[in-house]
């Protein structure tokens, strides 16, 4: 296996120096450091982050293969910087039962751009009637450790409490879907003066709220562990805040685009920012901010939703809800949380791969940039700046909403499992990567 | 004026440049001959995904007066219900000739959509969009009430200091958003009346008053015009008021809150009436009415937007 030394790194902490990659491991980290038969790259300048962890992709397969494969969604995600990705379970058929999520498991194996954790279903067929086959997915050889019927609520306020104590006896989590059903009838747009003008149906912040509200009632109830996906306004931080101060066990998750991007980009009716939770208000985007600032949002998640362009130039109505985000999400994060001074790197490498990689119990993720850590790394030139572009995306699909805009910083070189995915800022053909 | 696609995008000059020329289209029409050869060798396309005979009939007329050739297409489906896209359906018009395209549509925002696409050359004229907007219903409802404000010298005028009511749901109405920003723009002051579950959620910045009460509201503004908007009934099923009897009570123009209307204000609705629920007989029928009046001027103010839209408005 060939070694790699990286000089002149900067770490999370603001200290500079070498890194020397060895069988998988961060071997060694210092100042001055050789190593005979390692290739060198100079790293000047570059943040060595922890491999970046997603707690939420939309992979699509299977099923989806026009959207999406798993090979193409972890080319995505390792373009973005990231090393692991967990693979939300609304595929057809859903991830209900253990060999789904061990087909998934095994693409994802197979591809070896990253780490493929697939989430299980909550229910069968996501319809929020009866449990899926959890047990078995949990001791599966993909070990499922995270449950979500994300693009569906689990609605069912008995259902839930059942959900919350069955994966509890295995050690899960359930992710959440925070959208109350009846509230949100046909919505297509954050209600608000946005909605009000566009003459589209409103998404209220209530409909998150009362579900978040009761949510985090019933894990106290059942002393069960909560994580709350793409949490999107002020009063939910507001609610998670609370919770966390009783001492509930509930985390949360925000996207990208919920920090950076709100509801007056709908003004042209263009699909490509309609998403599910819709894009909300100046004062929700502070909020969020500030709550992932302060804690009381753990992660940042993609939510990356790929969708082929006929599912987008439509009427918005008709367009599907969703954007990619793999790719841009640590310029996006850069530009709304460290730009603005609410986050250091530290605190970059925190929310977007030591807290998500324990909220989903992905082993040798997320681990310090340190000696005797696993070698999943991300190489960042923070002082690049890009007009993103369709150069930029590496899955299948082109729904992003930041085509066109300029976006800071670049990935310059992603190590998984101590072998190099991306390399002076290009993803390594598929056929180097695969079979590490 | 390539698209006519909302009057929120409309300032002052653009309105008014819709009105004057809808004046003079007015003008032929008194004429024996009505016909105009002005849109001679061009076609329109009336390209309604919702029924709307009404709309319809009114561009249709508009067009044939000024020449054109009209297509009908009652487009079934979309891309919701796996019928044709609209970009393909907009393609295929286009390649058999369409020049303009006049577009009813149940979602919000189509138009807008057809428009900024690249998917067409031609020009597309909003006929209607879900909740969004019904920019030429608001222009007819405009150039009626400044005929009835100043007959004959109209030209040039607009809407300043006149007080204007629009009742009822204002939640589902692209009349009601259409209206608010037209009128407004002309300097009219617009009061919203409707219960509470009728009106938007996000209207604090709109340049309008918002109330509940239409007693309080009529003796409150002394209304020049009272706009109101066809309810449908169905409504009560998904829980916005109790009854049918119970909103006539409250937002109905009952034959008793007729006569309590200043002796000029007019009388407005857009159709199709729900007589005895929004709009009593008394106050439909009566010579304060303009509702017919309005269904004339619509093949005017129609006339005004394809002539702006597809003959380029020459200078």
């Amino acid at each position: 296996m060939t070694s790699y030394l990286l000089t002149g790194v900067t770490l999370p902490d603001g200290r500079r120096g070498d890194l020397l990659l060895d069988e998988g491991i961060i071997a060694e980290a210092g100042t001055g450091l050789s190593a005979a038969g390692a290739t060198r790259i100079d790293a000047d300048g570059l943040l060595a982050l922890p491999g970046l962890v997603d707690l939420h992709t939309h992979l699509r397969e299977p099923g989806g293969e026009g959207s999406e494969t798993v090979l193409t969604g972890s080319r995505a995600a390792a373009a973005g910087g990231y090393t692991a990705v967990s693979a939300m379970a609304n595929t057809s058929p859903v991830a209900d039962t253990a060999s789904v999520v061990e087909q998934v498991q095994a693409l994802g194996d197979a591809a070896g751009y990253v780490t493929v954790r697939p989430i299980g279903a909550v229910t069968r067929g996501l319809a929020g009637e009866q449990l899926a086959d959890i047990g078995a997915m949990a001791r599966s050889r993909a070990k499922v450790r995270m449950f979500s019927d994300d693009g569906f609520c689990v609605a069912d306020p008995l259902l839930m409490r059942r959900a919350l104590e069955y994966i509890r006896g295995f050690g899960g989590v359930l992710a959440q879907h925070a959208q109350e059903p009846r509230l949100t009838v046909g919505a297509q747009l954050n209600e608000g003066p946005a909605s009000a003008e566009l003459g589209l149906a409103g998404w209220p912040a209530v409909a998150e709220e009362a579900i978040i509200a009761r949510d985090v009632l019933l894990a106290q109830h059942t002393g069960a562990r909560l994580h709350v996906c793409h949490l999107s306004t002020a009063g939910s931080v507001e609610i998670v805040r609370w919770a966390k101060s009783r001492g509930i066990a509930v985390t949360a998750e925000v996207t990208p685009h919920h920090l950076l991007l709100t509801d007056r980009l709908a003004s042209g009716y263009d699909a490509r920012y309609k998403v599910n939770p819709p894009l909300r208000s100046d004062e929700d985007v502070e909020a969020v901010r500030a709550g992932l600032a302060d804690g009381t949002i753990d992660v940042v998640a993609t939510d990356h939703a790929p969708h082929p362009d006929d599912s987008k130039s439509c009427e918005w109505s008709a367009a599907a809800n969703g954007m990619v985000g793999l790719e841009s999400a640590l310029s996006v994060v850069h530009e709304a949380m460290v730009d603005t001074g609410l986050l250091d790197w530290a605190g970059v490498a925190r929310v977007m791969s030591e807290a998500p990689a324990r909220i989903g119990g992905i082993d040798g993720q997320g681990e310090p940039v340190a000696a005797g850590s696993a070698a999943e790394l991300t190489l960042y030139d923070p002082s690049a700046r890009r007009d993103f572009g369709l150069g930029d995306l590496a899955g299948r699909s082109r729904n992003s909403p930041y085509l066109g805009r300029s976006l800071p910083g670049r990935v310059v070189a992603v190590f998984h499992r101590g072998r190099p995915t991306v390399l002076e800022g290009e993803l390594r053909d598929a056929a180097e990567v695969a079979g590490a | 004026m390539k698209h006519l696609l909302s009057t929120r995008d409309l300032d002052r000059d653009a309105a008014l440049r819709i009105l004057d020329t809808a004046e003079d289209m007015a003008a032929t029409q008194q004429r024996e001959v009505k016909k105009l050869p002005t849109l001679r060798g061009r076609t329109v396309v009336n390209l309604f995904f919702e029924d709307s005979t009404r709309t319809r009939i009114s561009f249709e007329a508009a067009a044939k007066r000024l020449s054109a050739d009209v297509i009908n297409f009652a487009a079934k489906g979309s891309s919701v219900s796996k019928g044709e896209s609209l970009q393909d359906t907009a393609q295929t018009l286009e390649a058999i000739g369409a020049d303009g395209i006049v577009i009813r549509h149940w979602a919000s925002g189509a138009p807008a959509v057809l428009a900024a696409s690249g998917w067409i050359a031609s020009s597309v004229v909003n006929a209607g969009d879900g909740t969004h907007e019904h920019p030429t219903q608001a222009l007819l409802d405009a150039f009626t009430l400044r005929r009835r404000l100043h007959g004959e010298a109209s030209r040039g005028r607009d809407l300043d200091g006149v007080s204007v009511l629009i009742v009822g749901d204002i939640l589902h109405s692209r009349v009601a958003r259409s209206n608010v920003w037209l009128l407004t723009t002309l300097g009219a002051r617009v009061t919203l009346v409707g219960p509470p579950t009728l009106l938007p959620h996000g209207i604090g910045g709109w340049p309008v008053a918002a109330v509940h009460d239409l007693d309080a509201a009529i003796a409150d503004t002394a209304p020049d015009a009272v706009m109101m908007l066809r309810v449908q009934r169905e409504r009560m099923n998904e829980a916005f008021f109790p009854s049918a009897r119970e909103y006539s009570a409250g937002w109905g123009l009952t034959s008793s809150r007729f006569r309590a209307l200043p002796e000029r204000a007019v009388v407005m609705h857009p159709g199709p009436m729900n007589r005895g629920f929004e709009i009593a007989s008394e106050a439909a029928d009566s010579p304060r009415s303009t509702v017919l009046e309005q269904v004339a001027n619509g093949v005017s103010v129609r006339m005004a937007a394809l002539y702006l839209t597809l003959a380029g408005g020459a200078e």
